[in-house]
């Protein structure tokens, strides 16, 4: 099995670096040559959700003022023990709104319509096909995995913010302090984070992962649908046939997942 | 050779014990940093790079600049470089311990940064940066010390030694290069999306480095009994010159190339840096400042009489610096950042700590630079390279 | 020789302040620490590997199964036995925690006779303690 090749590897890895030795070997990679028991495994949750490029559609038509926003944000910033500094310029945020002219940079006109004009679009990690943080990144502490969605390892962040400059969307922030006292209400059983790392919207894969939906596709009321992107069948797919739709900043080919119906 | 770096007047152990003490104050201010996070520095979420990168970029170039007496010295047998080849390495390494310092001091996480070794990714730029600064340095500390070595011993350096030294030749202008890739590549960011990044920062570099030689040269002259040579400070000088006219005429370019095609997502932060943005202008004053001193400095190195006057050489050179330093160390980096992706501006200054934490590297980096100046001229002085016998080289 | 008495005295000096953390500690050891084992744990008897095992390689199991939750997306760890867990360090009943559940009697004992200080908890957040008494 691919998985147990892998994690072989990883152990041999390690063995080489003198950390461990050959007890940890037995753990994951021996057994099954001695005494009868198989091969310890690793799998997915059952009912986990599963795509083959996740991706996002949120119909702004379905919002009308920023109020409309704030309680899809507050899902998602208290899952995710997102702190609330009091100093905008340690502000860390998953999701957001913002206005048409700051969201759509290379879109905007003076004569757009009043209603778009004024309405707060929400923003948040695009989750890029070609994503230019995970090239920047100098330890893989942020990646692209298989499914399309771009994560972040705290455990290897080195706080170095390359992805920070790197990212076209502005949509990461990171820990110029401890966040942990801005944190009004733990969840436990999320991790928060350590001051020095860089940290984002991660399509809520730790829910993906157990069978829910993403905590802002919860929360919206049914603006936000997230899908996958490769299945013409899916409900994504159907929205992006039956609506026009546009992306931030297309021309510069990342190829964000997010799509907004205006 | 290090034992000639203990033998020194009062001036010397002062000049030493007090970059001691700038380096002990700002290590304190570090710890505090350790403790407390990035927080204390006045980057923010907009303006993720600040000071120390500024510093890191514009020392890389520093570095890279030393490359400038080596060159003449060994591609064209410049004779009269061979006096002062080693203080250009040592320059070199110098400015390298000075932004590897630089890096660390802006990481959130420093005690993790080996994990840019056990997850190598050579698909990240600043995975290369790590590779080349490491390099230069080690080829520097090799070549500067063997030759030197055998400057004292009156041989001819090691045969194995020439290799490097032409592979230090090539690595120069690659460090500064790899260091504009970080910038110049990154989607998003119009200000550093130029082609012309790399030579831009060559441009700066062949003018800043050799500039900081010419005053080192002048220095050692007054306060030992080495003198560098007139003949060495001018040709390097006139490096100086075609290097900062380049610098300016590169700049130039950009300023048309922006201006002209009013693409908004380029024209933004040069906007901001010369003339203000929604308000917002604090760097202003400092952008005008660098350019006047630029163009000051092109005027006094051009005309012959004020060259050639080591005075007023002096002079130019010190402004000359500032200049630059000011237009990569303070405008280059948060220009990029200014205004962010969604074009909003938020504004960088840095603060009290950081200032302190970043006098704390340049002394360390003023240390190992008179260390490794003083066995330097304490071999010349050995050697016999003293004032009156100058005439000759 | 010259020098004789200075070279002495400093070799004095190097030799007792190199060896000061032996002469420093002298008779002030104390014994390993045991583990406490919440009921829950000694009711299921063996953890992923059997006690031996958990106690030599726990740290590099606990690497390999964030770098496989985080990177590779799979959580659930099935042993030989066909036992599985939630490969979760605080998250859920069958993650570690959810069965160790007093991180003072069973992480930090041995951790601090060891003076290794993980940083786990800077962001996994640890069980509430139950019994007051403890939380001294």
């Amino acid at each position: 099995m691919g998985n147990s090749r892998r994690s072989f590897l990883k152990v041999a890895g390690i063995t080489a670096l003198g950390i461990g030795t050959k007890p940890v070997l037995d753990v994951f990679a021996s057994s099954g040559g001695h005494g009868a028991e198989p091969k310890p495994e690793v799998s997915q949750n059952e009912e986990a959700l599963t795509a083959k490029k996740w991706g996002m559609v949120i119909d702004t038509r379905k919002f009308h003022s920023a109020e409309d926003l704030d309680p899809i944000i507050e899902a998602c910033h208290k899952i995710h023990n997102v702190p609330e500094l009091t100093e905008p310029k340690h502000e860390i945020m998953w999701l957001w709104g913002d206005e048409y002219k700051h969201v759509f940079t290379h879109k905007e006109h003076e004569l757009i319509n009043d209603r778009i004009k004024h309405l707060p679009f929400l923003v948040l990690c695009n989750h890029c096909e070609k994503p230019a943080c995970v090239r920047a990144c100098p330890t893989k502490a942020t990646f692209k995995r298989d499914d399309g969605i771009v994560l972040m390892d705290f455990h290897r962040c080195i706080g170095c913010r390359f992805c920070m400059a790197a990212c076209p969307y502005g949509s990461r922030s990171f820990n110029f302090r401890d966040p942990r006292p801005f944190i009004k209400e733990e969840n436990k059983d999320f991790p928060t984070r350590m001051k020095g790392v860089v940290e984002k919207c991660n399509f809520c894969a730790e829910r993906l992962a157990v069978g829910k939906m993403p905590a802002c596709v919860e929360a919206s009321n049914g603006a936000i649908t997230v899908g996958d992107l490769d299945d013409p069948e899916s409900e994504v797919r159907e929205l992006l046939r039956s609506n026009y739709t546009i992306r931030r900043k297309p021309d510069l080919g990342a190829g964000p997942s997010v799509y907004y119906i205006v | 050779m290090l034992e000639l770096a203990l033998k020194g007047d009062k001036k010397y152990w002062g000049w030493v014990i007090a970059l001691l003490a700038v380096i002990g104050v700002a290590f304190a201010v570090y710890l505090k940093q350790l403790d407390f996070g990035l927080g204390i520095t006045g980057m923010s979420r907009d303006v993720s790079w600040g000071f120390y990168i500024a510093q890191f970029t514009f020392l890389v170039g520093v570095a890279a600049g030393g490359v400038m007496v080596v060159l003449p010295r060994y591609l064209h047998d410049y004779k009269a470089f061979g006096r002062i080849t080693i203080l250009g390495e040592f320059l070199a390494i110098a400015a390298v311990v000075m932004c590897l310092l630089f890096i660390i001091a802006d990481l959130g996480q420093p005690m993790r940064a080996f994990n840019v070794i056990l997850y190598p990714t050579p698909g990240s730029v600043l995975f290369w940066d790590m590779i080349v600064l490491n390099g230069y340095l080690l080829l520097n500390i090799v070549i500067g010390w063997n030759v030197l070595e055998a400057e004292r011993n009156n041989i001819h350096y090691a045969k194995w030694v020439k290799p490097l030294i032409i592979t230090s030749i090539i690595w120069a202008p690659a460090i500064h290069t790899v260091t504009a890739f970080l910038y110049c590549g990154l989607p998003g960011r119009g200000f550093w999306m130029t082609a012309i990044l790399a030579p831009r920062f060559l441009a700066s570099a062949f003018a800043a480095g050799p500039a900081l030689l010419i005053l080192l040269c002048l220095i050692i002259r007054k306060v030992t009994k080495f003198d560098p040579g007139r003949e060495q400070i001018q040709s390097l000088a006139k490096i100086v010159t075609y290097a900062i006219i380049i610098n300016v005429f590169f700049l130039l370019c950009e300023v048309f190339v922006v201006f002209y095609s009013r693409i908004p997502s380029h024209m933004s932060h040069m906007q901001y840096l010369f003339a203000g943005l929604h308000g917002h202008g604090a760097l202003v004053p400092w952008m005008w400042t660098s350019m006047a001193l630029m163009a000051t400095s092109i005027v006094l190195l051009v005309i012959p009489a004020t060259r050639k006057n080591e005075s007023v050489l002096a002079f130019t050179c010190v402004i000359l610096f500032i200049g630059t330093w000011i237009d990569k160390g303070m405008g280059m980096i948060s220009g990029g950042f200014v205004p962010n992706p969604l074009h909003h501006v938020t504004e960088y200054m840095p603060t009290l700590p950081e200032i302190l934490i970043t006098l704390g590297v340049y002394a360390t980096g003023l240390l190992v630079l008179t260390i490794l100046f003083k066995v330097a001229v304490g071999v010349k002085e050995e050697a016999g390279g003293l004032k009156d016998t100058c005439e000759s080289c | 020789m010259y020098d004789k008495n200075k070279i002495v005295v400093g070799l004095v000096i190097f030799v007792a302040i190199v060896t000061f953390p032996f002469w420093y500690n002298l008779g002030k050891a104390s014994s390993a620490p045991e583990p406490k084992l919440s009921e829950k744990a000694k009711a299921a008897k063996e953890c992923v590997v059997p006690k031996k095992d958990m106690k030599q390689e726990h740290m590099q199991i606990l690497d390999l199964w964030r770098d496989t939750v985080v990177r590779d997306a799979n959580r659930i760890y099935k042993t030989g036995k066909g036992k599985t867990f939630n490969m979760s360090l605080s998250t859920g009943e069958d993650s570690c925690m959810g069965c160790h559940e007093n991180k003072a009697e069973f992480c930090d004992k041995c951790h601090n006779y060891a003076s290794v200080d993980p940083y786990c908890w800077d962001c996994h957040i640890a069980p509430k303690e139950k019994k007051p008494e403890e939380n001294k």
